[in-house]
This record gives C-alpha cells, sequence and structure tokens, in this order.
C-alpha cells in the first residue's frame, strides 16, 4: 500500500487528496493502480501504451526511479513515492 | 475568461526576477488562494533556471525545486497555483513550447523583458480536456492580503 504523493495540477482529479493510497509492490503497479482509481487522471500520467509519461518523473523518498530500478522499483506499504510534473518552457 | 490577482510585492517579486536575470529567461512559482473562480496571488518564489544551454530562450525547473515548492505550499496553507517565467525581448505570449509541457490548473504567468526592463505581464491556462492555451485577465493588487473582502 504505497502512498502517492499528487502534485498540485493533478488534485483536480482525485477528489483534491493530496496522496492516494495504492496496491502493487512496484512503482509501475501502484501507478497503474492509481489510474484505475481515479480515471480522469490516466491520461495525464500514462500514454497510450499505458507506460508513463515522458513528462511525468517519479521519486520514490527523495530518488528518481531512474536511478533506481525504473518502473520496476519495489515498493512497500510505508512507501512514498511522487509525482513530479516537468516544468518547462520557452520564449521560442 | 479566466482571472488572477497579484499583489503588487508578488508582481515586484516577478518583475524583479525578469529584470536582473536578463537576457536569459527567469522563473519562479507562484502561490495564493483560489476563492469563487479567482486566483490571488499572494506570493512570488523565484528558483533556478536549471535549464542547460541556451537559456536566452528556455527555462527549465528541477524535480527537486518543484517537490520543495509542493511541500513549502502544504506547510504555509497557500495553493501552488502557477509558474512563472520571462520572455526576453519577446511578447509575453505563450508559445508552442510553453504549451508542450503544460499542465492541467496551472496558471503560466509571463513576462516580457526587454532591455532588462519588463512592459507586459500575461497568464494563460490550459483548457480542460485540450492542450489549447486560454488567455487569463490578471489585475494588480495594492492590497497584500490574499482574503478578498
Amino acid at each position: 500500500m504505497a502512498k502517492i504523493i499528487i502534485p498540485s495540477p493533478l488534485r483536480k482529479f482525485t477528489d483534491n487528496l493530496t496522496t492516494v493510497a495504492t496496491s502493487g509492490n512496484t512503482v509501475q503497479e501502484a501507478i497503474l493502480d492509481l489510474a484505475t482509481q481515479y480515471q480522469g487522471l490516466r491520461k495525464h500520467i500514462l500514454d497510450t501504451e499505458q507506460n508513463i509519461r515522458s513528462f511525468i518523473r517519479i521519486y520514490v523518498g527523495e530518488e528518481d526511479i531512474n536511478a533506481l530500478d525504473k518502473e520496476q522499483t519495489a515498493v512497500a506499504e510505508d512507501t512514498v513515492i511522487s509525482i513530479v510534473p516537468a516544468i518547462a518552457g520557452g520564449a521560442y | 475568461m479566466n482571472h488572477i490577482e497579484i499583489t503588487e510585492k508578488a508582481k515586484s517579486i516577478i518583475y524583479n526576477d525578469g529584470e536582473i536575470t536578463f537576457p536569459d529567461e527567469c522563473c519562479g512559482f507562484i502561490y495564493g488562494k483560489e476563492e469563487d473562480g479567482i486566483r490571488l496571488i499572494s506570493e512570488a518564489a523565484p528558483v533556478h533556471n536549471s535549464k542547460e544551454g541556451d537559456k536566452k530562450r528556455r527555462f527549465e525547473i528541477s524535480p527537486f525545486d518543484y517537490m520543495k515548492a509542493e511541500r513549502y505550499a502544504l506547510e504555509k496553507g497557500l495553493e501552488l497555483l502557477g509558474v512563472y517565467h520571462s520572455h526576453p525581448s519577446h511578447p509575453a505570449i505563450a508559445s508552442e513550447h510553453d504549451l508542450k509541457v503544460a499542465m492541467p490548473f496551472f496558471s503560466y504567468v509571463i513576462i516580457s523583458v526587454y532591455d532588462a526592463k519588463t512592459i507586459d505581464i500575461k497568464s494563460w491556462r490550459l483548457r480542460d480536456e485540450e492542450r489549447i492555451f486560454d488567455e487569463e485577465t490578471v489585475t494588480i493588487s495594492t492590497n497584500d492580503s490574499v482574503i478578498k473582502k
């Protein structure tokens, strides 16, 4: 039952909840469970092949999952997962 | 049309950041409250432009700074309502690069800075369910309180 922290821009899809408890033994399973619980969130965090979108970063505790086992990073009951949207842009 | 009201204090922080960072792009977060559909921006906090490469026309905020911003909002009882950045020597019009990674809900405040002087401010928000930016009306409030009486 990893806990996922929902970023401000996506809370409208989780009934304004800042955290959601999820099932699953890996980051991927937890994120898929989140998307199943809140369907409106799905397209903002997963692409059409159900992979985590490239503009979204996932942290387990303070660690980027790209420095761990990526989507297959193991999670436990007390794991805190953060969804971090990319913030970028530019003039032209 | 959505509306945001920015306190004079927050506006000054945004303008100053854009002017001292010129000719590079500045960036930061905006915090406040949303009441009756109106966003009241009481705080602006500059953050490092972590873009590697051409900062004159690109900005990026690190995931670490983003997580700190979320934490700050929770601690202060404020809402993280969006992001600001500057367009040096360009209009405050959201670009295709701004649109590409834009998130729903957030207000994207853009200032136009020419010769280290801010000449315009605009704000943009993603339209629900579509990847289109709608402009928000912006007013500057002389009242530094976010509580609208």
